[in-house]
């Protein structure tokens, strides 16, 4: 059988091999669109999920992006990359959302940074910066002070550009409709209770009936992946643990796992172990935490304070080891930054014993209720090939059918050596999302039991240079964090700072998701639906 | 006639408190000026209420906004303050609670959220980001300080601040609400002498 880059190869002849870090198959951009349709139609492995698409910019005048594909199937993965054509209109691409519609927000996201055109995208509006932000940021030659602080109240524009290239090269310029006129729209957000953050979606209704919703980001967009570029990568770590502060120790070890990886820094048993049991810690306070937010969401307020009982045990954890309760700065490069308490594993042992007894009582006072199940059962319906068209993974994915977990499929950590399983259900449904969060709380109680004894003796961190400096090339790293796959890409110019940092977001396809999932259900419904996707704005918009 | 040391802070000493020089200021002012008995009386009552039910509008945007609610659970139960209720409607909050960071998307719909607030209304700065920026201070689009934007009046630092660091910002909240004349003219917009913030230098 052909390998995929002996494949693009044959389709393309005139695709590059670069194998500086991880392997980019480098594809021009005018056959860009045939090869990624060529590759997603594969019969043999199709690359159905689309995981990332990243724009970067060389310096030199050009502009790239980087594709990250992986089949859902074989769950191999491959990279492509393509340079924008520049001419008098800007960087132009041909846009891949009709391939994988999670490249709908993905180019936004692009556009919004690099000023890159995709023709063909049906919505190329801003993603995070406000519809009258001079200037693209993320560019090299961006004035960091060209946008001062605007106070005036921003107008969102209801309709959008579609950009089309002629076969003579000429743009043609097509006005899209997001709202018409005499749509009904429903304003929710930035300031509501429900949204778990600053998240603002604009919903146009029938009736009671969603009929379209278009959220509105970056009310909490910091900038950190600019912020990263000017900081030594020791520095960049401080800003995992701020994305999605729910999954604090998950982001922090992807980050740790590329540096070292890209380094050639390897690290004790005892690290691994460590990492592991935190990982799954921060798995469980998250899903608890999911609990309390979702059941309030829905009107019952007993239940919240169950989960946070518990949480607050986790926190406790935590906190002797790290010092930290809710941001902890704990995975270092090279390890950890101090070792575990010396009464760590016993409170760990007689946490995961308490949570396998106590978890009857959260599913006695919520999921046996005829409330909770009428509210979410058949709700939210998410079918599997739109959960893997728009790449969402995590809980989500598993709740419709699809097997994503990457501690499964692509082990790092010690997942390779412990038996676990790994959560589906196939309904897709709200209910389904609930379900696979409450059974993931005990699957990573045994994954901690069958750690927690065995920790070896060993160094906690082993010694790095304070001013590191990387070897050329492009790096990534994913983790399977508490609501999905998060990732990191690296593009390294061997400076002692990175030339590019880009987290993959695990809560961005989510949000896109919630048009696909809400339609058609009741606008009373759209905040429980939102809360079993379970998102977390600060990561999404970074 | 007149009655004098108008505001008492009996359930929280002066000692316990430190860097409060302008809550000193204040009641000197107010006892030097003296008020009428039942103004007096009635202004003691009315901030001894206010004081004890200070409703919040979360505006949580990050990270400070979970730790408020580890807050609102039974560990902390920061209903033991009266803080409890938090309100989701500006027009019902005696306090605008900024939990994360400020970006300049975000900044006009706080400033709107702050008008809407009835006054007598407060500002509580929660973590590192709204007090300066935090750790994104050097961002293209991030408030350094949302003080810029409207009056603070307590600063919480912290990233983000423990339950502990929460709850004695909120009591010197509170002893700045007790130490207030509620009935009478006064221009809450003012700066207090001595918190005038130095404008710093590009």
């Amino acid at each position: 059988m052909m390998t995929t880059e002996e494949k693009i190869k044959e389709w393309c002849p005139q695709a590059e091999t670069e194998t500086a870090g991880e392997t980019v198959v480098r594809v021009p951009a005018d056959k860009l669109e045939d090869v990624c349709r060529r590759l997603h139609d594969d019969a043999d492995e199709p690359m159905d999920y689309m995981r990332d698409l990243v724009g970067v910019d060389q310096g030199d005048g050009r502009y790239s992006v980087y594709y990250q594909l992986e089949s859902t199937r074989t769950h191999g993965r491959v990279m492509l990359c393509s340079d924008a054509a520049t001419g008098e209109e800007g960087p132009l691409l041909p846009s891949v959302c009709q391939v994988w519609k999670t490249a709908e927000i993905k180019e936004r996201e692009a556009y919004d940074f690099f000023g890159i055109r995709f023709t063909g995208h049906p919505d190329m509006r801003r993603l995070f910066l406000r519809e009258d932000w001079k200037g693209y940021p993320l560019r090299k030659d961006y004035d960091m002070d060209s946008n001062p602080l605007n106070m005036e109240n921003e107008v969102n524009a209801d309709v959008t550009e579609e950009f089309r290239l002629l076969p003579d090269g000429t743009l043609e310029r097509r006005e899209n409709v997001v709202f018409n006129p005499d749509d009904f729209v429903v304003n929710i957000g930035p300031q509501h209770p429900s949204t778990h953050g600053a998240l603002r979606m604009r919903t146009s209704l029938e009736g009671e009936t969603v009929k379209h919703i278009d959220p509105v980001l970056g009310y909490i967009h910091r900038g950190i992946e600019k912020l990263s570029e000017s900081l030594t990568y020791p520095q960049t770590l401080a800003f995992t643990d701020r994305l999605d502060y729910l999954s604090a120790h998950q982001n922090r070890h992807a980050l740790c796992m590329c540096i070292e990886r890209a380094a050639g820094i390897e690290v004790t048993d005892r690290v691994q172990y460590i990492r592991t049991i935190m990982d799954e810690l921060q798995r469980i306070a998250s899903h608890l935490l999911f609990y309390s937010c979702l059941v309030m969401d829905m009107g019952a307020l007993t239940p919240f304070f169950y989960g946070f009982r518990e949480r607050e045990m986790i926190l406790d954890i935590f906190e002797e080891t790290t010092g930290g309760r809710l941001i902890q700065n704990y995975n270092m490069i090279g390890g950890v930054q101090a070792d575990i308490h010396p009464t760590f594993v016993q409170k760990v042992k007689e946490f995961t014993k308490h949570m396998r007894e106590i978890i009857h009582e959260y599913h006695d006072i919520f999921t046996g209720s005829v409330i909770a199940r009428n509210r979410l059962k058949q709700m939210g319906l998410l079918s599997r090939e739109d959960a893997i068209s728009l790449g969402a993974t995590g809980g989500t994915g598993r709740a419709s059918g699809w097997a994503n977990d990457v501690r499964k499929h692509h082990p790092y950590g010690l997942y390779d050596k412990v038996d676990f399983k790994e959560i589906v259900y196939t309904h897709g449904d709200s209910w389904d999302r609930y379900m696979v969060r409450m059974d993931e709380i005990l699957e990573s109680c045994a994954i901690i039991d069958q750690l927690i004894d065995n920790i070896p003796a060993g160094d906690f961190r082993v010694k790095v240079k304070p001013i590191l400096k990387l070897p050329e090339g492009v790096f990534t790293a994913s983790v399977e964090s508490s609501r999905g796959e998060f990732g990191v890409f690296l593009v390294s110019r061997g400076d002692k700072s990175p030339y590019r940092l880009h987290f993959r977001s695990t809560g961005l396809p989510l949000v896109h998701a919630m048009d696909t999932v809400c339609r058609g259900n009741k606008i009373a419904d759209l905040i429980a639906i939102g809360g079993t996707l379970d998102f977390v704005i600060p990561d999404i918009d970074r | 006639m007149e009655i004098k040391h108008l505001p008492t802070t009996k359930d929280m000493r002066p000692e316990e408190f430190k860097d409060n020089d302008y809550l000193l200021r204040m009641a000197e002012e107010l006892n030097r000026e003296g008020a009428g008995v039942v103004l007096g009386l009635a202004d003691k009552l009315i901030n001894w209420g206010r004081s004890n039910s200070v409703w919040s509008l979360a505006l949580g945007t990050s990270c400070c906004a979970i730790e408020f609610m580890a807050l609102g659970a039974a560990r902390y139960d920061m209903a033991r303050f009266g803080f409890e209720v938090t309100r989701n409607s500006p027009r019902q909050a005696d306090l605008l609670m900024v939990l994360g960071t400020i970006n300049y998307r975000m900044a006009p719909v706080l400033k709107r959220l702050y008008d809407q607030m009835a006054e007598p209304k407060y500002v509580v700065a929660v973590g590192g980001c709204t007090i300066s920026g935090g750790p994104f201070r050097k961002s293209y689009c991030v408030v350094d300080g949302i003080d810029k934007i409207v009056p603070v009046d307590v600063y919480i630092p912290g990233c983000p601040p423990r339950p502990e660091a929460f709850f004695y910002g909120m009591m010197q909240l509170q002893r700045k609400i007790k130490m207030e004349r509620f009935l009478g003219h006064r221009d809450r917009n003012e700066v207090p002498q001595g918190m005038e913030r130095k404008e710093e230098k590009a």
